[in-house]
């Protein structure tokens, strides 16, 4: 590999924005036929580097040579146009064309200014075909699954004679099935030549596939290394730059006081709570001071569970009892009331109003508890704010940042401190943790702890079983919308029985349907 | 798994796939032949073929007007002004003639205005990123007031090109079209063909699926939005002189509420009023609808023409909610 000189190399950049060093003297390079993950925590500069890459930004310092020779886009247009393309984490495609015509639009096939629907319909099989993707081009895009429609988003980006692919987070969005034929797409492309640039958060996706690892932190250039010569929690260290011990702290407490959380008040209590067509009638009781995991596959029924407790949906059968007391909650307002609080997982569209300050947003919840005719006073505000900024160590820690500049982890949290600015007694986290980087996680996972040990309770919903391993004091599993068991997370609870437990109603059911 | 396999299980359409593209196309057409149907069995007349021919004859203009409106509904835009372009087109037309110009030269002006109006209002919409229903709802305001300045009575034409346009019947064995009714299937035929077969066409369609995606694929969103404003202000001013060869005169409030007229085709000739899905060939069967509803109620003779406003606001509620169901299959 290194025997071929790098097809991009940049040298030395920099960028400023008003108060921020985004970038400061970045050396990277790519080269032909490999995949190279560029990490980092979010603000790390990856974004940034791969826009001064493609001419989003101008580097106000530093060079970057195409084959040798010095270029500088000026914008994603030109760059594809010169072999550099970009495929971003939203599919950036039209769903109600047809596959052909979003690989083809804007170059379609044609002469005398007519379009060759013909043509273009053969071209684009072929090129799918080359990716090993067997699906009709006359078909609508939005007809299919959005990793087929990624895909085809690669496909019109390798069709524009790419000699580099940027993958910015391709996979965020993907199941794992998916993931697999993503990452043997981008195996086929490196081995036609093609050098990608690959961002995500996932590192296990980076140990499958990588070939190197350029790691930043805070704008600035950690190193490169080849994967083989970097093990996992080096490359964690180097992407937070400190010592793992904080997780490590974390993971010996599992099981703490367990007997003591049990003796507790509960808080709630459902029993055979549930709604048909969504989640089949479950009991299970959350203490004071007590986290509650929630693990199961994708669809089975975490977050129906969730939106019974909250209210968001309402169960037509069972009961459920809230501080011993029988509860109707017919909607999120009654359960406000009675201090349930629910993290959304889906923080953009759910959670923030991205226009809105990171006060602004703070205040929302809190405001909506005391109703519009009694505002919180300002001095109150931004004593509050500043107090939640602080304990979750928001970044930046200026209250007056629009909400949707943060990047995704800091986001996560000012929805966290809008909640437990209302201190609650029940908080419900679903997916918390999903696709922020490691340091935030790690700061989210300790700030539950922290919760839990002052007495609230915590219904934690996450996909990685690890992390609800770390947390929690039992673990109620799900399956095709059963809460099969629950489970006391003591020493001999690993992820590996969590999971049989998950895979053996899988292999229950399979029985049954034969 | 193997990865056929995978390939199989990931490259089949989602089991909710849309209808065919085709589908509010295919229930406009089927709609126009149940009133036909309807027609037909209640009155012997109507299965003269030249009940189908009065229909473009008397609608040709209107047809006009709804394949630029395509356009531009197409984009997910919309465009009010069309009804008072057309006004101000027969106006001029009408002023100039009288003041003795030649009808050619006439003929280019009056062609000339309603594009102008339109790519104005196109670089509104597109430079200052403001509303096209405000934009055009101000151009509507602006035509009609510049109609009622020239003049507040209607201005008869007497013209010897445009009076031989009115009455030239061009025969089709027994039966006659004008011909207004080829200038008509002309503008059709280079519509569908445009939006069907040339870049610009199709970054129509792209604009309307979703518009950051088209600026991020590097098609010219500026462009071809303010060419289908354009391309809609064209149309108007054609539709414009076809009015003028049917009335033969330029009055201050012909064609009110013609917009809407248009947009009503648009929307039941299966146009999505959020763009990015329909065709040229809908906008036909749409007008063809209204029409045909228009002949019926005239044949009936005992019922109001307001029936024609009744029936037609029923079927928009119909199509409005056959789309938001096919949309809703979407998600």
């Amino acid at each position: 590999m290194s025997d071929r000189p790098p097809v991009l190399t940049m040298t030395a950049i920099s960028k400023f924005f008003p108060g921020v060093r985004a970038l400061d003297g970045v050396d990277f390079r790519l080269f032909p036929g490999e995949v190279h993950a560029l990490m980092g925590e979010n603000g790390a500069g990856k974004s940034t580097l791969i826009k001064v890459l493609t001419g989003v930004y101008g580097a106000d310092a530093g060079t970057i040579t195409l084959d040798g020779a010095p270029v500088s886009f000026s914008g994603p247009m030109q760059a594809t146009a010169a072999g550099v393309s970009t495929v971003y984490q939203e599919v950036n495609l039209c769903p109600n064309l047809s596959v052909a015509e979003n690989i083809f639009i804007g170059r379609q096939p044609g002469r005398l200014g007519s379009v060759r629907w013909r043509e273009m319909r053969r071209r684009a099989s072929a090129l799918l075909a080359r990716l090993d993707l067997d699906i009709d081009v006359g078909e609508l895009l939005g007809n299919y699954s959005l990793a087929v429609q990624q895909m085809v988003a690669i496909a019109r980006a390798v069709d524009v004679q790419a000699r580099v692919l940027i993958l910015d987070e391709p996979t965020s969005s993907l199941d794992s099935d998916e993931v697999a034929q993503l990452m043997r797409i981008m195996r086929q492309l490196r081995d036609e030549g093609i050098a990608i640039l690959f961002v995500t958060h996932f590192l296990d996706q980076v140990y499958g596939i990588a070939d190197r690892i350029t790691v930043l932190r805070n704008g600035r250039l950690v190193g490169e290394y080849p994967t083989a010569e970097l093990p996992q929690f080096a490359l964690v260290e180097k992407m937070i730059g400190k010592e793992l011990d904080t997780l490590e702290r974390l993971d010996e407490r599992a099981g703490r006081d367990r007997a003591a959380v049990e003796a507790a008040a509960p808080v709630v209590e459902a029993t055979d709570l549930g709604r048909s067509g969504s989640v089949a009638p479950f009991s299970l009781t959350i203490h004071r001071g007590e986290v509650v995991g929630l693990a199961g596959l994708l669809g089975s029924g975490r977050t129906e569970v969730a939106r019974l407790f909250f209210g968001a949906d309402r169960a037509d059968q069972g009961r459920l009892a809230v501080d011993g007391r029988p509860a109707s909650i017919r909607g999120p307002i009654a359960a406000i009331e009675r201090n349930i609080a629910f993290c959304s997982e889906n923080r953009r569209t759910e959670g923030l109003v991205g226009e809105l300050s990171v006060r602004e947003n703070i205040i929302l919840a809190l405001q909506a508890a005391r109703g519009w005719l009694r505002p919180v006073p300002r001095r109150r505000q931004d004593e509050l704010v500043r107090r939640y900024i602080e304990a979750l160590s928001i970044r930046p820690a200026d209250p007056d940042m629009p909400v949707r500049n943060l990047s995704g982890g800091n986001q996560q949290k000012v929805v966290l401190a809008r909640w437990l600015i209302t201190e609650p007694r029940l908080l419900i986290l679903d997916e918390p943790t999903r696709g922020i980087d490691i340091g935030a996680k790690t700061e989210i996972q300790r700030l539950v702890v922290q919760l839990s040990d002052d007495g609230m309770a915590v219904l934690f919903i996450s996909a990685e079983l690890e992390e609800v391993l770390r947390l929690s004091h039992k673990v109620a599993v799900m399956r095709d919308r059963h809460l099969v068991t629950e489970l006391a997370n003591d020493e001999s609870l690993d992820a590996e029985r969590v999971m049989r437990v998950i895979a053996s109603g899988a292999e229950q059911k399979e029985r049954d349907e034969a | 798994m193997s990865t056929t396999e995978l390939t199989g299980r990931l490259a089949r359409p989602a089991r909710w796939r849309l209808p065919r593209r085709q589908v509010p196309v295919l229930v406009s057409l089927a709609l126009l032949l149940v009133m036909y149907a309807i027609g037909v069995s209640q009155y012997r007349a109507f299965s003269n073929i030249q009940v189908i021919f009065n229909v473009f004859i008397d609608s040709g203009f209107l047809l006009v007007v709804a394949v630029g409106m395509t356009f531009v509904i197409l984009t997910g835009g919309i465009d009010l002004s069309v009804g008072s372009v057309v006004a101000m087109t027969a106006m001029v037309s009408a002023a100039l003639l009288r003041e003795g110009m030649p009808s050619a030269l006439v003929l280019l002006i009056a062609l000339l205005i309603g594009p102008t109006l339109g790519f104005l209002m196109g670089c509104v919409i597109h430079f200052f990123e403001i509303q096209p229903f405000i934009v055009t709802l101000a151009g509507m305001f602006f035509a009609r007031g510049l109609c009622t300045w020239i003049s507040s009575v209607s201005i008869p034409i007497t013209d010897g090109f445009w009076t031989g346009a009115a009455q030239e019947r061009i025969r089709i064995g027994e039966n006659f079209v004008t011909v207004s009714v080829l200038v008509t299937i002309a503008v059709v035929a280079v519509a569908a063909y445009t939006l069907a077969y040339t870049r610009l066409g199709r970054n129509v369609y792209a604009i309307g699926g979703n518009p950051q995606s088209a600026l991020l694929m590097g098609l010219p969103v500026g462009r071809t939005r303010i060419a289908v404003y354009t391309i809609s202000g064209l149309c108007s001013a054609i539709g414009g002189i076809l009015l003028s060869f049917y009335t033969l005169s330029g009055a201050p409030l012909i064609a009110v509420g013609m917009e809407l007229d248009a947009i009503a085709a648009v929307v039941i000739g299966g146009t999505l009023l959020t763009g990015g899905a329909g065709y040229v060939l809908g906008t036909v069967l749409g007008v063809l609808v209204l029409g045909v509803i228009q002949t019926l109620i005239t044949f009936d003779g005992t019922l109001n023409s307001w029936w024609t406003k009744i029936v037609i606001g029923g079927l928009l509620f119909a199509f409005i909610v056959l789309q938001r169901l096919l949309g809703f299959r979407k998600k």
